[in-house]
């Protein structure tokens, strides 16, 4: 507990932690001091001036060392000849701030003139208009008319593309450095700086693609001017004239929590449409941050291309049906098929939807599968993080294991905290066949084989033997106080993944870790809500094409598996009666005998619970698509066809009954998930102590949940050594790339040129031996689909083997062993 | 008329001295020698607290004071030579390390024995190109000769020293942003505290020290600080090299003991001002300073730290005096020193930036005739606005000309404006 | 394919050594100093070159390229005469000089001569205020100080380096 020191500011008596900067101390009172360069995520630079304020300190008598007073009494103050600047200045005892004098004022009016000498004064066309900390404070403090001659005035680019995403007005730019500063220190991607000097400094980057960077939206928030805004939303509408309402990213296991803004269009024929996703501050989940993705990857929730009726099959055709019909028919199906039921649900649904989902799969006696190539999730809903986590809270004290996972990839946010607890000391070890960015901040980078991961943290744990040059890493976490293990699917399948989950458990037991606050195990799942699926009971299927085939009945959420792979689309064909409810008619809507149309979660309430098993609410943004309605409806729906009486009445009543049934989720409610409580930083977007524009949180930090004892034990993998590819083939892994071909990333045009491409990664002599050479196309035939796939040198990855990226038109699920079209060299038997 | 000494400028005195065999021949590295074999670095410390050594790069502070602050829990420990020189009108480090490198080096070397550095760079303004690779050159010679290298003499110490070239910034001869130079990132001043005695180069405590500081180690360290108080006066002891230019009839540096008058320096040494000209006015510290009135008074003022601030509010800095014949327009010179702020102002801060910029609008609508009335007034608030505001005292350095210009010298102003086709 | 840590590993390798190893990032200003060194401005590969060795990111070394006024990333003369008209040598005729060289060869400050040549600049003090005029002479990876110079003398200069550039062509080719 750190020492307290008592000061008054503006004559407020404050007591704040010894080393509080004075403009926080001041904040924590409700007190405003401006600010331009001083962030409070960042280290104070005190480069602006903005901030100056007028500081006394106590005289001290140096023979007594007790302050000098005033005949009155009071102690005798020294203010300084110079203002002093509040970003910069920590605390000291007895000291007195004072913002309010003619001084201060004079101090800040001349401060806001020198900003104005080179502003364009452009606010009524600035995209940062009504929420622009620089008009504010012109308007508080600034002069009345400018004095420095308007034909003087610095003519700079106004439109210049930092890259497709980020737009920069190198007129508006204050050179506050917060950008700059952000990139290097926060994010971990220097490809923004200053360039020239004086008053000629501007922002460029050279990177390729420009302004390079998975977090380059942030920038946008911070920029306390309209510098820097984003391709996407520049010029499309002011910040007053949206509507604005509280959701959770849906793109990733983290959840971040964010803010729609919303209006209604004539361009849309009138209807509501989504025209900005911003984060929303949640200091537990994204605190004020989120990734490009998440932010401008929402193009598909506008998408005409939805369906708005029910199809029934007639004649072997699709045809649209009324609800009653569509009902009927799915159920008469469902009935026939009795308990050879599959339920296959995707990771993208609610808890609410999958809590009805599993009802009526288990009325009827079938099976209710999570369409996963990750597995684990028993496991971390026992050994997961314990309630009291928080990465921000995790420094020396933490050893944090990374394996198998290409974090900024996966889940960018995980990555932009962790690599900040690696900053603050944090033991960051990172187990991968290949680098990863991650590796800029671990203290141990152990590299092995793909599919040895499991071998390698069994020789962390106590007792374990580390191999070769890996003490170091042993000791670190077993020196360490909290253990934090995050396993992603680099490189991994459903049975790697099993093996992978497994191995992370038994290390976190042996180290006696588990639950506790800031300890335990996350999956850095492939959806927004896998966790929830596992905790509604919903099971990944190893032999998923067998069990489709082999159902009289296959009813299907939220997921495509005949997209995914002809083999799944095959099983589809072959089993009994299907249903499918889905936005579009997918491959496997395609192969439905009756689809029902849904409300995407922005077009209704829901829950997700995060990798982390924290459980957050989202609330609607925008009306449902006419004709549709929420998938747990329609379940309830079938389910009273079948004379099942399954909860639907509301989002939040399916959630008392999910707290009634399953422990973990025991005693919340809508309202728990609802709680906030102040947040630091304070961050008001009005704020003259700017934080950005991010949202603050009136809408609900969420709960993290507490662990539940291990209920069944996981199924143990089949075979947990690594697979080796048979002679003449190439064992080719997949990978996860953030902007990969997903239906929620097309459709944003804005990041085509950062999509991943279909193309093949090895290492040169790999590629040598099996006669691919970079840039050259080849033909390639992957579980039953044959594409061109573009070939890739990178000399970092391990030899022999192949990465293509999941999700980019071949169905790289699992590893792999392929025939390559060209007859390899080296390798002497014939080829295929 | 008083002596000019050669204690910096020794070469000047002894032939050749830029060759190591001359220099040891005369004595050189004996000292850095004896220091190391048979000295504490707390003994030699004390020596150079007694000398009153102050700082010559500007500030002129106490040299044996500011080594005193670096913390001996925090290792390793840096010395740097600020080799900058870049203020207008300073040209003294430059002939001691083109002529008498070996002294300079000799003093870094004590330098960094005193306060346990091993490694020690010397930063050189890029335009010194050939001097650096002089003293490249110069270095390897001192460590072949084993007089700079590994277990020095025979005892535990080694140093190495390394040259570092800047590539045209003034502002990288401020301490810290000297210090982001030398760590490779743009030239801008940090934040202090932390104070570099701290958190210096690379984070670590770290003593920076003019050359003409450095220089004086050598005949302190050798003839004792009693010897070297008898130069000087009581608060600003020893010689110093005054760098003498404008319009003088004999331009040089001048090594005098500290509390000459300028008028010596303008006209014994200097010769006086070309054709029978007269002395209007001098910047006792380059641009940085102050306009001072030649008048007699001021004439007559000791060139010490304190005399020259307290008696002509100018600082005496680095002692580069710059001298303004009455044919100079003081709305012209105004004109070049802001001109030469705005140019090198690093950015970093808004009154600096902004405010040199503004400024360099109004004195050249000034200067070319072309202002109006009411600008000498803006052009005299915009100074006074950036005052007190800075983070780093080259803004405040830029408001020093103009402020005093316009006070003392207003009639060359409103002549100007005069000029000018408004109204 | 590291083009110049394969023209100049030695230089690279002894530039480095100047730093502690945990500090590389220092040695950006003299590497960029090496790489200027050809053609007297630094090209996008050295960049990325550069980036590479010292494992940040071109942007950064860009940065530092904009920020000090003694590297060029485009193309200028063969030879850059670096003409001093800050105050001390104004007041001892240099802006003087500058115009009349500038009309000799016929070009104006800042420009290029024709053949590539020679580019005419002024800049501020450099610490050679009592040898006025000067300049010093950016080129061939060196920086010469010419102090108390007329235009005559100037132009001669300019002859010689005319000449050594032509020879060195011819050994060339
Ligand atoms: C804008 C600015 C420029 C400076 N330029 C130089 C310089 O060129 N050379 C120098 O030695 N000190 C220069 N200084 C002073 C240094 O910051 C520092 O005080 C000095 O090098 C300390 O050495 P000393 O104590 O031996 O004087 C400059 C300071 C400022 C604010
Ligand atoms: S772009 Fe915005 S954040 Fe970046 S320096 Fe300029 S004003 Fe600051
Ligand atoms: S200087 Fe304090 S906010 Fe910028």
């Amino acid at each position: 507990m750190a020492k307290m020191i008592n000061l008054t500011i503006d004559g407020h008596s404050v007591s704040v932690p010894e080393g509080t900067l004075v403009v926080n101390a001041a904040k924590q009172i409700g007190i405003d001091i401006p600010v331009f360069c001083y962030h409070p995520k960042m280290e104070p630079v005190g480069m602006c001036r903005m901030c100056l304020v007028d500081i006394g300190r106590p005289v001290i008598d140096r023979a007594t060392n007790q302050p000098v007073l005033n005949p009155d009494g009071t102690p005798k103050l020294n203010f300084g000849p110079k203002l002093e600047t509040a970003c910069t200045t920590p605390v000291s005892e007895g000291m007195v701030v004072d913002g309010l004098n003619d001084k201060v004022r004079a101090g800040r009016k001349d401060i806001i003139e020198f900003l104005l000498t080179s502003h364009p004064l452009d606010c009524p066309i600035c995209d940062k208009g009504g929420e622009c900390p620089l008009q504010n404070l012109t308007l508080g403090f600034g002069p009345g008319s400018s004095r420095f001659l308007l034909d003087e005035k610095m003519r700079l680019a106004k439109h210049l593309p930092l890259g497709d995403l980020i737009m920069l007005d190198r007129e508006r730019c204050i050179q506050c450095g917060r950008c700059v500063r952000y990139q290097h220190e926060i994010a971990g991607d220097p490809v923004i700086a200053f360039y020239n000097r004086g008053r000629y400094l501007e922002i460029m980057t050279d990177s390729d693609p420009g302004f390079d960077s998975v977090f380059s939206g942030n920038t946008t928030d911070i920029c306390p001017v309209g510098a820097l805004t984003t391709n996407d939303f520049r010029f499309e509408a002011r910040p007053w004239e949206m509507k604005s309402s509280a959701s959770i990213c849906a793109q990733c296991p983290v959840g971040c929590n964010t803010t729609l803004n919303v209006r209604r269009e004539a361009r849309a024929k009138g209807s509501t449409v989504v025209k900005r996703v911003m984060p929303r501050q949640n200091e537990l989940v994204n605190e004020i941050w989120m990734c490009d993705k998440g932010r401008f990857a929402y193009h598909y929730m506008g998408t005409e291309a939805r369906l708005t009726a029910p199809l029934v099959r007639k004649d072997d055709v699709l045809v649209e049906a009324t609800w009653e019909e569509a009902l009927a028919a799915a159920a008469d199906g469902l009935r026939a098929a009795g308990s050879s039921l599959v339920t296959l649900a995707g990771g993208r649904l609610s808890n609410e939807d999958l809590f009805s989902l599993q009802q009526l799969t288990a009325l009827q006696f079938g099976k209710a599968v999570l369409h996963s190539y990750m597995a684990g999730g028993e496991l971390t809903a026992a050994l997961g993080m314990a309630p009291g986590s928080n990465f921000s809270d995790m420094g020396k004290e933490t050893a944090i294991v990374v394996v198998s996972s290409d974090l900024y990839e996966e889940a960018p946010i995980y990555y932009h905290r962790i690599r900040q607890a690696a900053l603050r000391g944090a033991a960051l070890i990172v187990v991968n066949a290949r680098p990863t960015k991650l590796d800029d901040v671990a203290a141990h980078s152990l590299r092995c084989r793909y599919g040895e991961e499991p071998a390698v943290l069994a020789g962390l744990a106590p007792g374990g033997k580390p191999l070769e040059g890996w003490q170091a890493a042993a000791e670190a976490l077993a020196a360490a106080e909290n253990l934090v293990l995050l396993y992603g699917s680099d490189g991994t399948g459903l049975e790697g993944s099993q093996a992978l989950s497994a191995a992370c458990a038994s290390l976190l037991t042996a180290t006696g870790r588990a639950g506790r606050a800031n300890n335990g195990l996350i999956a850095v799942w492939a959806h927004a809500n896998d966790q929830g699926a596992f905790d509604m009971g919903f099971r990944p299927e190893p032999a998923l094409d067998v069990t489709l085939a082999q159902a009289a009945a296959v009813y299907v959420a939220a997921a495509d598996p005949a997209g995914d792979s002809p083999a799944l689309a095959d099983a589809l064909d072959r089993a009994g009666f299907v249903v499918v409810q889905e936005l579009f008619l997918t491959e496997t809507a395609r192969r439905a005998d009756v689809v029902f149309p849904v409300s995407t979660y922005i077009e209704r309430e829901g829950s997700f619970t995060n990798a982390e098993r924290r459980v957050q609410r989202f609330y609607p943004a925008l009306p449902p698509r006419p004709g549709t309605l929420p998938d747990f409806v329609i379940t309830a729906q079938m389910g009273a066809c079948l004379g099942h009486a399954i909860e639907a009445r509301s989002a939040s009543q399916v959630f008392l009954r999910i707290a009634a049934q399953h422990p973990a989720y025991a005693g919340q409610t809508y309202t728990t998930l609802a709680h906030t409580e102040e947040q630091w930083p304070i961050v008001g977007r009005q704020d003259l102590y700017y934080g950005g524009t991010g949202y603050d949180n009136h809408q609900g930090l969420g709960v993290q949940l507490p662990l539940v004892p291990l209920a069944e034990q996981p199924p143990t993998p089949a075979r947990a050594q690594r697979a080796v590819a048979p002679d003449g083939t190439l064992m080719v892994y997949p990978v996860t790339r953030l902007y990969d071909r997903g239906t929620t990333v097309m459709p944003t045009l804005l990041l085509k040129d950062r999509i991943a491409q279909r193309v093949l990664a090895l290492h040169p002599e790999t590629a040598a031996r099996f006669g691919l050479a970079a840039g050259v196309e080849t033909q390639l035939t992957l579980n039953g689909v044959t594409a061109p796939v573009g070939v890739r040198l990178d000399d970092t990855l391990p030899l022999d083997v192949a990465l293509l990226p999941r999700s980019v038109g071949l169905p790289a699920w699992e590893p792999v062993a392929i025939r390559v079209n060209q007859p390899s060299p080296l390798n002497d038997t014939p080829p295929a | 008329m008083t002596e000019q000494t050669t204690i910096l400028l020794r070469h000047r005195a002894v032939p050749g001295l830029d060759q190591l065999q001359v220099y040891r021949d005369n004595g050189g590295f004996e000292t850095f020698r004896k220091v190391v074999t048979s000295m504490q670095p707390a003994d030699v410390l004390a020596e150079v607290k007694n000398s009153g050594l102050r700082g010559r790069g500007g500030a002129g502070f106490p040299t044996g004071t500011k080594w005193g602050f670096l913390p001996n829990n925090i290792w390793p420990h840096y010395v740097v030579a600020n080799a900058d020189e870049s203020e207008p009108g300073t040209f003294k480090d430059r002939e001691i390390m083109e002529s008498n490198p070996f002294q300079f080096l000799e003093g870094l070397a004590i330098a960094s024995y005193a306060v346990g550095a091993n490694l020690s760079y010397v930063y050189l303004r890029g335009e010194f190109w050939q001097i650096a690779e002089r003293l490249d050159e110069d270095i390897a010679a001192l460590e072949a000769a084993g007089l700079l290298g590994d277990n020095l003499f025979g005892t535990q110490y080694s140093l190495r020293l390394r040259t570092h070239l800047g590539a045209g910034a003034y502002i990288c001869g401020e301490e810290t942003a000297l210090l982001e130079s030398l760590e490779g990132k743009l030239g801008q001043p940090r934040l202090r505290p932390p104070f570099p005695a701290v958190y210096g180069l690379f984070g670590k405590p770290t003593v920076i020290n003019n050359v003409e500081t450095l220089t004086n180690l050598p005949p302190i360290l050798e003839k004792g600080a009693a010897w070297y108080r008898t130069f000087g006066t009581e608060k600003s002891p020893g010689v110093k090299i005054f760098s003498l230019s404008g319009c003088i009839n004999r331009p040089g540096n001048y090594e005098l003991p500290l509390g000459v008058t300028f008028r010596e320096l303008i006209f014994d040494y200097g010769g006086g001002v070309p054709e029978g000209r007269t002395v209007k006015a001098f910047m006792s510290a380059g641009a940085s300073s102050t306009i001072v009135v030649a008048d007699d008074a001021a004439l007559d003022t000791p060139m010490d730290y304190e005399s020259t601030q307290n008696t002509l509010n100018a600082p005496l800095g680095s002692a580069s005096v710059i001298i303004l014949d009455d044919s100079v327009d003081m709305a012209w010179l105004v004109d070049k020193t802001v001109h030469f702020f705005r140019h090198e102002s690093c950015g970093k801060c808004t009154p600096c930036r902004e405010g040199t910029y503004w400024m360099s609008h109004l004195t050249h609508r000034i200067a070319h005739g072309k202002a109006r009335p009411e600008d000498i007034e803006l052009l005299d608030t915009v100074a006074a606005q950036m005052q007190g505001k800075c983070l780093c005292a080259l803004g405040e350095f830029s408001t020093m000309a103009v402020r005093s210009g316009i006070e003392k010298f207003r009639a060359d102003f409103e002549a100007n404006v005069r000029r000018a086709p408004h109204g | 394919m590291n083009a110049l840590l394969s023209q100049y590993p030695d230089k690279v390798a002894s530039i480095l050594a100047k730093y502690p190893a945990d500090q590389k990032r220092a040695a950006v200003m003299p590497l960029l100093y090496l790489a200027q060194a050809g053609d007297n401005y630094i090209t996008r590969q050295d960049v990325q070159d550069i980036a590479e060795i010292l494992e940040i990111s071109a942007t950064d070394v860009v940065s530092i390229i904009g920020f000090y006024t003694l590297y060029h990333d485009e193309p200028g003369g063969k030879y850059r005469i670096q003409v001093c008209t800050d105050l001390p040598c104004a007041l001892r005729g240099a802006e003087q000089f500058l115009a009349n060289l500038c009309e000799n060869i016929g070009v104006r400050v800042g420009e290029t001569t024709p053949d590539g040549l020679i580019t005419i600049e002024a800049v501020t003090c450099l610490a050679a205020c009592h040898r006025a005029p000067m300049f010093q002479l950016q080129g061939d990876g060196d920086i010469a100080y010419h102090e108390n110079m007329t235009v005559e003398k100037t132009l001669a200069l300019i002859e010689e380096l005319r000449k050594h550039v032509r020879t060195g062509e011819a050994a060339h080719d």
